[in-house]
């Protein structure tokens, strides 16, 4: 086990990485940006936040106004401030990156002016005029909520079962912990609830409730389940204890005070996409003295996003690439992860192994494809991608579903 | 290096940079500080029948991050007696011999006082005076300030009482705040004034407290028209700068004041006709040290620019200077945009088309063009009017540009072009924007 940190140094580990803007430094920022016409920021977001108007009206101090804006067209606006790949979407696709080599930050504005709303509690939207339509939403996650606060806002009665003890889905359990804390998460989600969305939790759908009982009962049901728990290695010594998966670690680690979650001395986490990286850096940051990814294809061919590299790169994390795990070794304990690189069989000495090698699809619930009824959106619709492509997705179900509830 | 030594009316400096009647030259040490650290002169604030001043006193206009576009006051002239400020005005000439200092003066328009006031300045050895004819608010209440300079024999009548008695030049302070300033400049010419400074505030109300309706600058819920300074007034300035200092019938020297705070502001005063130039409001915000870049900035440029001395560059914009009805009607314009610069922000596309002449195309983003990276606004030839709108909303410097498009059409001026006399180049008639803009789409 790694040397245990004190718990101020750990709380040091896990602050927001991207800490939140001064007012002053919100202004000079909000006034930086030049209030494009048809901006390229709103374009790539894939809910087309109108960034320059909310950014214009941080500048005017209408801050409220500046919400609204936001949470309008991504209900999951907080959560997306800080866990969205701004570099490839509404920052990349800044003008500012032309003129002045930087573009303006827009996740820490939109964070500006959401979490003025969440700190003020203020209620930006109302529920619809009663329809009398019922829907059914599997899972609260980001899809399945913004789904879910949609149909709200259009008056139709919303139903989600949630198989996890509370709302949020990878929001409140997966997103590393220096990006978004579970807590904002989870006041995010309560927000959407209290527009008056009746939230089951602990109920598996297809487990505990056959899937076609929703059909029957419901007027429409959306699909937002998620992945499935991560894909298995398929080697020798996998089930050894000190080998986990990085979900499982992740969650743990969200649900936990820092110091309750096991961390090895010599980690090694396996895979190189973005879950691995907040693996190897989360497992760095409790503790561990080294922390390497292992990945048996080259550097440019990690799947993970450049900055997210350069992170874990800034945090001491260790890379191998060109090297296939081929068993983990030891006995009763983790004690080494053999690997084949291009010069042979090598091993490399770990105490704990987190496999990070992506999610594989539920396995516990399948629903048809093409039912008139039946919608879905997120991960288990797209394969895996980002919170906003959730919530975009989820906002575009609801407006399929209230459009086939009113007109059909 | 260029000679920035300056006279003015007389009143010689080693600099054309003065320091304007205000806060920053209040005492002693505010003055010998500033004449240490380079300014070339000082004009005393305001010294008359001491007052007493409202807590607080200035109200500031901030656009965007810049702190103090604009600026106002509801300050009055001196809280110190008389005495006091005549010996400081006495020792700071004494100290600094080189340096102008001039003392402003305000007091009731009553020949004595006047006589009285001017004659005890004199003796302190200051280089002139300068009548405070300007202030707009708290002393025009009481008959002096603004109620003077507002009225063409008032002035006239106050200056002959000063000159009177006056044995150093004499300059005039005039407000900005009436309907033809030359009037009241021609009226201080009349009563024998050896010099012109120009403008005094603007009347003003900054900005009103949205919480508590309280105008500002509040005092005790209430507040008053003040005078308004800072970079915001300098084009007012100029312009009336320029209108008193092509009047015929006004040929003393001006000083210059408004809005300066950078060397570039001043090379435009005296480019525009004044013989020194004066500063507060950039004093208030960053302190006596600007004068450094004031000096130095103003003689690079003069050196890149091969003018010696003031008198090459003081003027020499003012010929320029012309009535709407003589401008050449056969100038055409038309804007250009460098796609290379072009960082695709648009708003040239949206203010030409909400606010202008609906004469820029707009193109797809990601298929227009030639595909990603290809222009996403282009000009509409036929229909811009160059007017500069699209280069003044350009955020990117020397992206787009007015050219001169040329035509065998000699120059013809709406004056002549209205008295049957010269021909006007052919225009496109897709300037008429109500019919072309819609087939243009």
């Amino acid at each position: 086990m790694a040397a245990r940190l004190s718990d101020e140094q750990l709380a040091r580990n896990f602050a927001d990485i991207a800490p939140p803007l001064t007012n002053d430094a919100a202004l000079l920022e909000a006034n930086t940006c030049l209030f494009c016409h048809d901006a390229p920021c709103t374009i790539a977001c894939p809910t087309h936040i109108d960034v320059p108007a909310f950014i214009k009206k941080i500048a005017s101090g209408n801050l409220r106004g500046s919400a609204r804006v936001i949470l309008d067209v991504n209900p999951f606006g907080h959560s997306c401030a800080r866990a969205c790949p701004v570099d490839v979407l509404c920052e990349g696709a800044c003008v500012l990156n032309d003129r002045d080599e930087q573009p303006i930050k827009i996740a820490l504005l939109q964070r500006h002016a959401t979490d003025y709303v969440l700190e003020k509690k203020l209620k930006l939207f109302e529920p619809g005029k009663r329809t009398g339509k019922r829907v059914a939403i599997v899972g609260a996650g980001p899809a399945g909520l913004a789904c879910a606060r949609d149909l709200r806002r259009h008056g139709h009665e919303v139903t989600v079962f949630e198989s996890q003890s509370q709302p949020g889905g990878l929001n409140t359990y997966g997103i590393a912990e220096y990006k978004l804390k579970a807590d904002v998460a989870l006041a995010e989600a309560q927000d959407i609830l209290d527009l008056g969305v009746e939230l089951r939790v602990g109920i598996t759908i297809g487990r505990d409730i056959p899937f076609e009982k929703l059909l029957t009962e419901y007027d429409a049901v959306f699909v937002g389940v998620g992945l499935g728990s991560t894909k298995q290695l398929g080697i020798p010594g996998e089930d050894l204890p000190g080998v986990i998966d990085a979900l499982t670690f992740i969650e743990h680690l969200k649900t936990h005070p820092y110091r309750e979650t096991p961390v090895g001395r010599q980690v090694v986490v396996i895979g190189a996409g973005n879950t691995a990286i907040d693996a190897v850096t989360q497992a760095k940051r409790l503790g561990a003295a080294s922390a390497t990814i292992v990945y048996r294809r080259g550097e440019a061919d990690m799947p993970c996003y450049h900055y997210e590299y350069e992170l874990a790169k800034r945090d001491g994390c260790g890379f191998r690439f060109n090297a296939a795990p081929q068993r983990v070794l030891g006995n009763g304990a983790v004690a080494g992860l053999e690997v084949r690189t291009t010069s042979g069989t090598e091993t490399i000495p770990c105490d704990m192994v987190i496999v990070a090698i992506g999610q594989g699809a539920r396995t516990e619930l399948s629903w048809p494809k093409n039912h008139p009824k039946v919608f879905s959106g997120g991960d288990c619709a797209n394969g895996g991608a980002e919170i906003v492509n959730a919530a975009a997705e989820g906002v575009a179900a609801a407006k399929q579903i209230h459009q086939r509830l009113t007109n059909g | 290096m260029a000679d920035l030594k300056t006279n003015f009316a007389g009143i010689e400096s080693p600099n054309p940079f003065w320091l304007a009647s205000g806060p920053p030259t209040n005492t002693y040490g505010q003055v010998a500080k500033a004449f240490d650290q380079g300014w070339g002169g000082a004009v005393w604030k305001t010294i008359g029948e001491p007052i007493i001043n409202v807590f607080s006193r200035y109200g500031s206009v901030d656009l965007g991050q810049t702190r103090m576009m604009g600026f106002n006051n509801i300050e009055l002239i001196t809280d110190r007696p008389t005495p006091e400020n005549l010996k400081e005005i006495a020792e700071v000439k004494r100290n600094y011999p080189k340096h102008a200092v001039i003392a402003s003066l305000m007091v009731e328009s009553k020949r004595e006082a006047w006589h009285q006031m001017v004659k005890q300045t004199q003796d302190t050895g200051a280089d002139g005076i300068e009548l405070n004819f300007g202030c707009p608010h708290g002393m025009s209440e009481r008959g002096m300030g603004s109620a003077v300079g507002q009225v063409p024999d008032y002035t006239c009548q106050i200056v002959e009482w000063v000159k009177e008695v006056a044995t150093i030049p004499v300059i005039v302070k005039l407000t900005p705040n009436v309907t033809d300033i030359t009037y009241i400049a021609r009226a201080a010419v009349k009563g024998g004034a050896d010099a012109l400074s120009l403008i005094n505030t603007i009347n003003s109300i900054v900005g009103v407290d949205l919480s508590t309706f309280e105008p500002q600058p509040s005092v005790a819920g209430k507040s008053s028209h003040g005078g308004y300074c800072g970079p915001a007034v300098k084009p007012i300035a100029l312009h009336l700068v320029s209108a008193v200092a092509a009047d015929a019938s006004v040929k003393i020297p001006i000083s210059g004041i408004g809005g300066i705070a950078s060397w570039r502001d001043a090379a435009e005063f005296i480019a525009l006709g004044a013989g020194s130039v004066q500063v507060c409001t950039a004093v208030m915000h960053y302190g006596f040290r600007i004068v450094e870049d004031l000096i130095d900035g103003l003689s690079n440029w003069m050196d890149e620019r091969g003018h010696r001395t003031l008198a090459d560059v003081r003027g020499r914009a003012l010929p320029r200077v012309a009535k709407w009805e003589d401008l050449d009607l056969n100038y055409h314009l038309l804007a250009h945009i460098d796609q290379d610069k072009c960082i695709k922000c648009e708003l040239c596309w949206t203010a030409c088309e909400d606010g202008a002449h609906q004469a820029i195309r707009r193109l797809p983003r990601n298929n227009g063009g030639g595909g990603p990276g290809g222009p996403v606004v282009e000009i509409i030839e036929e229909a811009c009017v160059g007017c500069n709108l699209c280069a003044a909303v350009c955020p990117v410097q020397d992206c787009i540009t007015m050219e001169r498009v040329p035509n065998d059409y000699p120059a013809v001026s709406w004056k002549d072009y209205a008295a049957g006399k010269g021909q006007l180049a052919p225009r496109s008639s897709e300037f008429h924007t109500a019919r072309g803009a819609p087939r243009r789409k």
